[in-house]
């Protein structure tokens, strides 16, 4: 067993008979079950953890919980590994790896400790004034090299390896926190028969009873293992240790992160590492507790230097004694158990700011032989890597390794924040208190001011009974152990620090960054937080946020309440980013949507690519076939011979009733009264705004039955926007609107030789459908609606047959005849198909096209009454200026162009010139063997025949292209009357 | 975390709704098309918006449920919702 120099030959609540090995930059070390990462290196002598976030000084461990502003350390490597952990908060388990971050090439010597030298500097509002320079470009040039310098520890390798779970949690009465005041809450709430969670950040619970800080009081540590012994075993409560509540949110949700895994070194299987538990509770009791905050001097930030507390919680928990000679700074009583708890390990000195000392802890100090300094102040810390002395103001220097200070305590009121309750400012105790209550919350313990254990457990037990009395729940008593009265908390002075002296250690803002950010108008509580990033880090201003706040207020000579107090927001605690996706990786971030034909083109070995939520096949590619091989193919065969595709994705929707007509004149700019029975029309809708919103076939089934098709992007805004039209506008309709997207099955059929294909299906109803005509058939039992229309420009049909039997119609057509050689078309094929067609998709369609843009003015009716008639004539839709949808054609056949790319009309890259429009599609045209685009181009009607050059910076091309129409193939439309 | 009551459906977590906005604006009438070019009540109808500290009624749509619209009263400050109803029952808007 290796030496634990700082570690005492008994007591603490560590288990000496189970020794963990673990390293911390590569040198072994030994530790205890039961420690912390934190006391395992206190424990070996290890003082040196990091270095800090600006002026890289050394740094070491400051306390001994959630509110660390130090020890970030990095824990793991590879895929597993985490950064900026608090080494307080890591259990300490076989085999862990914990590394120093931000220092480089090493811990010990770090070449951006010259950030120290040259301080001035780096004070507050640093980056803003002096990356600004030269001109804009300046930030982007030095920003990779603050990137580096300042910082934090580098993100994991690779995917993260471990599981994260999600939970909805319900109950009566959630309380935050297993010290004396939560754990006296969660006891009167399961004796009254409540359904209770009590939730604790620790692995042990107890607060300030595991903590050993409130005092050594064996009937008080008995009386709590009996509480949680009880609780554990009352079905109704569940209680969960390494369980942070970090947000507090509306309508009384309250979000934790419960960390199951991580401290189990064998991480067994099917364990998630974090649960992120969602919790309504009808009512919350916070026991939260109080962090201590440090009294200021210079070159506070020494390591050796740590706040009273964690002494006492390092001896009494962890036996570890971190020096041996101690200094205690204070201004208050609480810090003398600090003191007389060391007394027996180490000589001892107390330097306290006040005059008065009560008697009693005069005579204390005296039997346990700690010398006492009252009426004093420390000047400064002196030391390089570690506290060797302090100076006081008089002038008188103390040896000392180890230096616990105590300025008061704050209570932990983040949530209390959070939930809305505005903190109030109380003079004598120093601190914030939780202001009043908005959402169902209830203070008890030190976070609402009580600092001694016996007021603790009878809050708790209080705020219990009140919370249960507002559910209508008889409460339960419960008896309560006798506890010593504590010391009153009432700090003293706080002397004006002196030298070099951090305020948040973490983010290395310093008294002098205060008086600076003063001194050039940033005087109110927010915009000092800004400027000087002060509580901007993982501590959150636990520790730092009342010394600033008490520090701006004597500088603007002004109460502390007069300079405001920094809201808090969640998260409490750090909480990663997987912790809150949870299982929703990857796959199952978004659901999969499925057409009933996808096994047919898994079948098929089609390339399945994502539209939307929907899986589609994009192409089918053959051996050796590229995708976009394989859909040139595909719409060459269109063309020449018979194709089928899957259009079950496009949105269906079943309209029905006396006023359905009414409803389409309402919502499109078509004509519908003159539709005939068995008959589609292509319909556009607009929106309110005049531009075009969607576009689709509609057929009229039957004589108040139409059968609406919209595209597969906006089918689900379509619905919607209907539903508004009749629940919201106009409730008198008498129209019924249905979602049919998923109940029927869509097949295209599209080719010369398509109707001879569906002859042989269905003899009685093909021969006598003309272009845009509409009939029902049967095929295999079922309905199949036949509508003849066409996106490629070929003789085309589509067929749409209940989900269930779509993959045995589809068979049915590809075996109906070897003469028709039928093969399937993807995705990639259709968008050929329908660019060499001019046929407009969402990529022209874009929310920003008027009717006129899009070559589509002729469909419009010339009344008022539809959606967006109004707004669509205001005049600057009818700019003729506007860009007009075109057809584009490289001059050089084998030049292609992308989507996205603009029009100008500078024949050179180099030469700077306006945009004259862009294009929306681009492709390779098998039919006419060349590179062809659609796009919009100002002008563009007038433009025709003239060329425009195509300018796409990403690409590095610059292609001069013909301003054609945007109907390249068939253009009087034949093929589809044929 | 705001959850609706339906009238339909009974109480449900807002993630189930999608909201659109004030449900107070009125739209204007065809006859209104006129001031277009002043940006007048189409502009207001479209564009403006109160934005209000407090109470408000506002339009969610029940779009993974029963797919009614709703006009939910709400106070857009501390996000207590104070009634829910259906939009159909305010009878014609337009
Ligand atoms: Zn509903």
């Amino acid at each position: 067993m290796s030496a634990q120099p700082c570690r005492l030959a008994h007591g603490g609540r560590i288990d000496r008979a189970q020794a963990l090995r673990f390293s911390f930059d590569g040198r072994a070390y030994t530790g205890y079950a039961g420690d912390t990462l934190a006391s395992a290196l206190l424990a070996n002598g290890v003082s040196l953890l990091a270095r800090s976030f600006k002026y890289h000084r050394p740094r070491g461990i400051h306390s001994a919980g959630a509110e660390e502003p130090n020890a970030l350390v990095t824990i793991g490597r590879g895929a597993r590994r985490e950064p900026n952990t608090r080494a307080t908060a890591v259990e300490l388990v076989e085999g862990l790896e914990a590394y120093s971050q931000n220092a480089w090439p090493s811990l010990g010597f770090d070449l951006g400790a010259v950030n120290n030298l040259v301080s001035p500097f780096f004070s507050a509002g640093f980056y803003y004034k002096t990356f600004m320079w030269p001109g804009a470009r300046g930030w982007r040039f030095y920003e990779r090299f603050i990137r580096r310098a300042a910082g934090m520890g580098a993100v994991a390798d690779g995917a993260d390896p471990d599981r994260y779970e999600r939970i909805e949690e319900f109950c009566d009465l959630l309380v935050v926190g297993s010290g004396p005041a939560g754990t006296a809450a969660a006891l009167t709430a399961a004796r009254s028969g409540a359904r209770v969670l009590l939730v604790d950040e620790n692995a042990v619970h107890g607060g300030a009873i595991a903590r050993g800080t409130a005092g050594a009081d064996d009937a008080l540590a008995a009386w709590h293992a009996a509480a949680l012994g009880e609780l554990r075993e009352t079905p109704e409560v569940t209680v969960l240790e390494r369980c942070s509540a970090f947000g507090y949110y509306d309508g009384n949700v309250v979000g934790l992160v419960e960390h199951c895994a991580g401290h189990r070194p064998d991480r067994p299987e099917g364990i998630a590492r974090q649960r992120h538990w969602i919790v309504r509770a009808q009512q919350v009791v916070l026991a939260t507790g109080a962090i201590e905050r440090p009294l200021l001097f210079g070159n506070n930030d020494l390591p050796g230097i740590m706040l009273a507390n964690a002494g006492v919680c390092y001896l009494r928990e962890y036996a570890v004694c971190a020096g041996r000679e101690l200094l205690v700074y204070t201004n208050n009583d609480s810090a003398y158990a600090a003191a007389l708890a060391h007394a027996a390990f180490a000589r001892v000195a107390v330097v306290d700011t006040r005059q008065e000392i009560a008697p009693e802890l005069v005579r204390a100090c005296a039997q346990a032989n700690v010398s006492l300094h009252t009426g004093s102040a420390v000047a400064t810390a002196v030391g390089s890597r570690r506290l060797k002395a302090v100076r006081l103001v008089g002038g008188e220097a103390l040896p000392c390794d180890l230096l616990l200070t105590s300025a008061g305590w704050n209570p932990t009121i983040a949530l209390h924040s959070q939930a809305g309750g505005r903190p109030v400012y109380d003079g004598e105790r120093q601190c914030f208190l939780p202001g009043s209550a908005r959402e169902a919350w209830i203070a008890a313990g030190a976070c609402s001011g009580a600092f001694d254990t016996g007021s603790c457990l009878a809050e708790g037990r209080d705020a219990a009974q009140k919370a249960l009395a507002r559910l209508g729940v008889t409460p339960a008593d419960i008896e309560l152990p006798d506890c010593a009265p504590a010391f009153a908390l009432r700090p003293g002075p706080q002397p004006a620090p002196q030298g070099k002296c951090f305020v948040d250690l973490q983010t290395d803002a310093t008294t002098d960054d205060i008086e600076l950010a003063v001194r050039e108008g940033y005087a109110s509580a927010e915009l000092l937080k800004r400027y000087t990033a002060l509580g901007m880090g993982t501590e959150q201003g636990k520790t730092s946020n009342v010394n600033a706040l008490a520090l701006l207020a004597a500088r603007r000579k002004e109460p502390v309440p007069a300079v405001g107090v920094t809201s808090f927001r969640p998260p409490y605690t750090p909480v990663t980013m997987a912790a809150i996706a949870g299982r929703k990786q990857g796959a199952r971030i978004l659901p999969t949507r499925q057409t009933p034909l996808l096994g047919w083109h898994e079948e098929q070995g089609a390339l399945l690519g994502d539209a939307g939520l929907w899986k589609r096949a994009l192409a089918y590619p053959e051996r050796g076939e590229t995708r976009q091989q394989a859909a040139i193919r595909e719409a060459r065969h269109v063309r020449s011979a018979v194709g089928v595709c899957d259009v079950s994705t496009l949105g269906k929707l079943d309209i029905q009733g006396p006023d359905a007509c009414a409803l389409l004149e309402r919502a499109c700019v078509n004509r519908w009264s003159s539709l005939a029975l068995g008959k589609a029309r292509y319909g556009v809708m607009l929106q309110d705004d005049g531009f075009v919103f969607d576009d689709g076939t509609t057929s009229r089934i039957g004589a108040a039955h139409y059968f609406m098709t919209t595209t597969t992007d906006r089918a689900e805004q379509v619905l919607r926007h209907l539903e508004f039209l009749l629940q919201v506008l106009w409730p008198a309709l008498r129209v019924h609107v249905c979602d049919a997207t998923e109940q029927w099955a869509g097949i295209a059929v599209a080719g010369p030789r398509s109707r001879e294909l569906l002859l042989r299906l269905f003899p009685d109803t093909v021969p006598g459908l003309p272009f845009m005509g509409v009939a029902d058939a049967e095929h295999a039992g079922l309905p199949v609606r036949i509508l003849r229309v066409s996106f490629s420009g070929e003789l085309g049909y589509e067929l749409y047959v209940p989900s269930s039997g779509g993959e045995a119609l589809l068979r049915a057509l590809c075996s109906a005849g070897d003469e028709f050689d039928v093969r399937p078309y993807g995705l990639d094929a259709m968008d050929i198909l329908r660019i060499e067609k001019g046929h407009l998709t969402g990529s022209e369609l874009d929310g920003n096209r008027t009717l006129a843009d899009a070559g589509l003015a002729r469909l419009a009716r010339e009344d008022e009454g539809f959606i967006g008639a109004a707004l669509s004539r205001r005049p600057g839709l009818l700019d003729p200026g506007r860009p007009r949808f075109v057809g584009l054609e490289p001059l050089d056949p084998a030049q292609s162009i992308r989507a996205g790319a603009h029009l100008v009309a500078a024949a050179s890259p180099r030469e700077p010139d306006e945009s004259l429009g862009h294009v929306s599609s681009a492709c390779f045209s098998p039919a006419l063997g060349r590179h062809i685009g659609l796009g919009f181009l100002a002008g563009g009607d007038e433009r025709q025949g003239s060329v425009v050059h195509v300018a796409d910076p990403l690409a590095g091309t610059h292609v001069a292209a013909r301003v054609v129409s945007p109907c390249f193939v068939d253009p009087a439309g034949e093929r589809l009357r044929a | 975390m705001i959850r609706l009551r339906c009238p339909h459906c009974g109480l449900r977590d807002h993630s189930e709704f999608t909201f659109l906005g004030d449900a107070t604006v009125s739209r204007p009438g065809t006859e209104a098309a006129g001031d277009l070019a002043r940006g007048g009540a189409w502009s207001d109808y479209l564009y403006l918006r109160r934005n209000p500290r407090g109470v408000q009624e506002e339009f969610w749509h029940h779009g993974r449920g029963c797919r009614a619209w709703l006009v939910v009263t709400r106070n857009t400050e501390t996000h207590e919702v104070l009634d829910t109803r259906l939009a159909r029952d305010r009878g014609d808007r337009a």
